[in-house]
């Protein structure tokens, strides 16, 4: 019989550890990887250049729809670049805004990202759990936004609206007593900083209870610690940026680093890894929510006491406010003028990035003086990231590649745009 | 001379003219460098302990083709109806409005998001390919690793070669793709479509059998507020 020396295998592009439509092409030997070539762009809506087809604030909803369990850091990232070239800031609150919901994006897409991981090597339960303080998180951007995951609520120079008093209650359905919509709708009485404000006391219980689940789990542990090492100068060469960055010991973060919106006024500290493993990654990430819960509870303090726009007042960027349009023809122009043709952005070019979760997402923008976008360009974290897939596996083990994929939080929407 | 100035000048000095610093926004540094000298100045920037850009964050093709076209007259009108709209030939703008005729060799150019970690800084470097009909620029993964995904993107989407890359394969189109997408002359709904032929008992590839149309066109408005000549502070080359 013909020895064979190494084969070939497909994983993906449906499976279900591949983190949506990963397609690798892996060179064993054994069980051990020898080549890893990730073929990607199953899921290449070509976003840059519809965006160029389009005014500036009718793609802010495609950048939900990148990075899909990140929403609102991608529209930041895109806003912020418009925001820079038009020469505008929004308003204190709604910066806070901005930031509050940054965090709370941050903490979807860790809880996400900690459930799928999870699962992917053999911890079913992390799973259940997370997704039970996912849903909470979820309302709120329902109750800001309409919609429970591409909200599409920031806007050059502020945010759409005020955060609303009320949150949405459930009804009661054939499916759904009386009782039990009752007993749902009982932290939803308050507005929505109050209902924020109560996940912000219970989370970090939650957090300690997926941490017992994991963080000495001898399974786990044997899963993830000295897989997928990567040192830190390896980690600069290679674009890594967020927990990739941070679990190989490097303290950089934007929030900190290059502050945007009001991150240089509040409190929180940056966690950075020492091993540059999986396992660092993941303590990384957890530490992540405690802080990001922490920034939370102060922007829901500060919310709480300062009323105020949420929206700058020029009026060439803002829409006119509907009342107004009933009775006045210039609001009436104003509106049909920004909703049709939009408006232009001075020429020039700007990299606009915020430290989304998964790492920094930045928007290379060049406008030629138009009302749609020249060039957008999408930076998204997950690239280089999984760019350097076939780094981090190759000598380890089939089984090991799942973890690496998990630990690297991929996503394809923003990796194939 | 606020701090991001000074950089600039220790920029200029260790670059020592093979780039020239080009507008940007105030708080941003903008360079751009001859084809012939990218590897140079990339290398530089790297290296000089007073610059150190470890990382090389995003690199981004440009196709300049249709930049400052409108679609739309905003000097001049008549009375009738629809008549501000400027004929398209081949799905793209018919010919410059206001814009003149831009120069060979500006078609093509590589913009590369540099990130010093130890400085914190950043830096934009942008060069363009010398040939229109075959671009073709030095690879920079030699210099920073993370370029390599990042370049197959842009000869992916754009059509540019990298000299030196040691994969040049495509990256986000489907295997068998044919042309250069995101280049302005590409148009927005594709050349083809696909669709299962229940004779054939396989998927054909056919024209598209839509007509591209445009829902808003390009405008270009001149506007007073972002005049250059009547901004102040707007950062430029002389800083």
């Amino acid at each position: 019989m013909a020895e064979i020396q190494s084969y070939t295998m497909n994983f993906g592009p449906q499976h279900p550890a591949a983190h949506g439509v990963l397609r690798l092409v892996l060179e064993l030997d054994g069980e051990v990887v020898q080549k890893a070539d990730p073929h990607i762009g199953l899921l290449h809506r070509a976003t840059e250049k519809l965006a160029e087809s389009k005014p500036f604030n009718q793609s802010i909803g495609y950048m939900d729809r990148l990075d899909y369990v990140s929403m609102m850091c991608n529209e930041h990232a895109y806003v912020m670049a418009i925001e820079r070239l038009l020469g505008v800031t929004p308003p204190l609150r709604a910066q806070y805004i901005r930031t509050m919901f940054d965090e709370i994006t941050r903490i979807l897409n860790h809880l996400m990202w900690l459930g799928a991981h999870g699962l992917d090597i053999g911890a079913m339960t992390v799973f259940l759990l997370a997704f039970k303080e996912r849903e909470d998180l979820m309302d709120c951007y329902e109750a800001v936004s309409g919609t429970r995951m591409h909200a599409t609520y920031y806007r050059p120079g502020g945010v759409h609206r005020d955060l609303p008093r009320e949150m949405p209650k459930y009804q009661a359905s054939r499916w759904r007593s009386q009782k039990d919509a009752d007993r749902l709708n009982e932290a939803r009485a308050a507005g929505l900083l109050e209902f924020i404000e109560a996940f912000t006391r219970r989370f970090p219980k939650a957090v300690d209870e997926y941490e017992t689940l994991l963080t000495d789990n001898r399974i786990w542990k044997q899963r993830t610690v000295n897989i997928g090492v990567v040192s830190p100068e390896r980690a600069m060469q290679l674009g890594f940026s967020g927990p990739m960055l941070r679990g190989s010991g490097i303290a950089w973060d934007l929030r900190k680093m290059q502050p945007y919106e009001v991150y240089s006024k509040l409190d929180f500290d940056i966690p950075v890894g020492v091993n540059g493993d999986c396992y660092d990654r993941y303590l990384v990430r957890i530490e992540e929510l405690r802080q990001s819960n922490r920034i939370i509870a102060q922007c829901v303090e500060w919310l709480k006491r300062n009323p105020g726009p949420v929206m700058v007042a020029d009026a060439k960027v803002r829409p006119p406010r509907r009342e107004n349009m009933k009775g006045d023809m210039e609001s009436l122009i104003h509106h049909f003028k920004l909703m049709t043709e939009g408006y232009c952005v001075p020429e020039g070019e700007t990299y606009a990035a915020v430290e989304a979760p998964k790492g920094e997402f930045g928007i290379y923008l060049v406008s030629d003086g138009a009302n749609k976008p020249y060039r957008l360009k999408c930076r998204a974290p997950g690239f280089p990231h999984l760019a350097a897939l076939e780094e981090m596996v190759t000598g380890h083990m089939l089984a090991d590649v799942v973890a690496v994929i998990g630990t690297q939080d991929i996503v394809f929407g923003e990796i194939d745009r | 001379m606020s701090d991001l100035a000074a950089f600039a000048v220790t920029v200029d000095e260790v670059l020592a003219g093979s780039a020239k610093r080009v507008d940007s926004l105030p708080d941003e540094l903008a360079y751009e460098c001859e084809p012939a000298h990218l590897l140079a100045v990339a290398t530089a920037l790297r290296d000089h302990p007073a610059l150190r850009f470890e990382m090389l964050v995003d690199l981004a093709g440009v196709d300049y083709l249709d930049y400052g076209r409108s679609e739309w007259k905003t000097l001049s009108a008549t009375g009738s109806g629809f008549s501000r709209g400027v004929t398209r030939a081949g799905g793209r703008p018919a010919g410059p409005l206001e814009a003149e005729e831009r120069p060979s060799g500006r078609r093509f150019a590589v913009v590369a998001q540099l990130l010093s970690i130890s400085g914190n800084r950043r830096l934009r470097l942008r060069s363009f390919c010398a040939d229109d009909d075959e671009p073709i620029i030095d690879s920079l993964v030699g210099v920073w690793a993370s370029a390599n995904w990042f370049e197959r993107e842009a000869f992916d989407l754009f059509g540019i070669l990298f000299r030196g890359h040691p994969d040049l394969r495509r990256l986000l189109t489907d295997y068998g793709f044919i042309g250069h997408p995101f280049r302005k002359d590409f148009p927005l709904i594709g050349n083809v479509e696909v669709r299962y032929d229940p004779v054939k008992q396989r998927v054909v590839y056919e024209p598209v059998s839509i007509e591209p149309r445009t829902l808003v066109p390009r405008v270009i408005r001149h506007d007073n507020r972002y005049d250059p000549a009547l901004i102040e502070g707007r950062g430029s080359a002389n800083g």
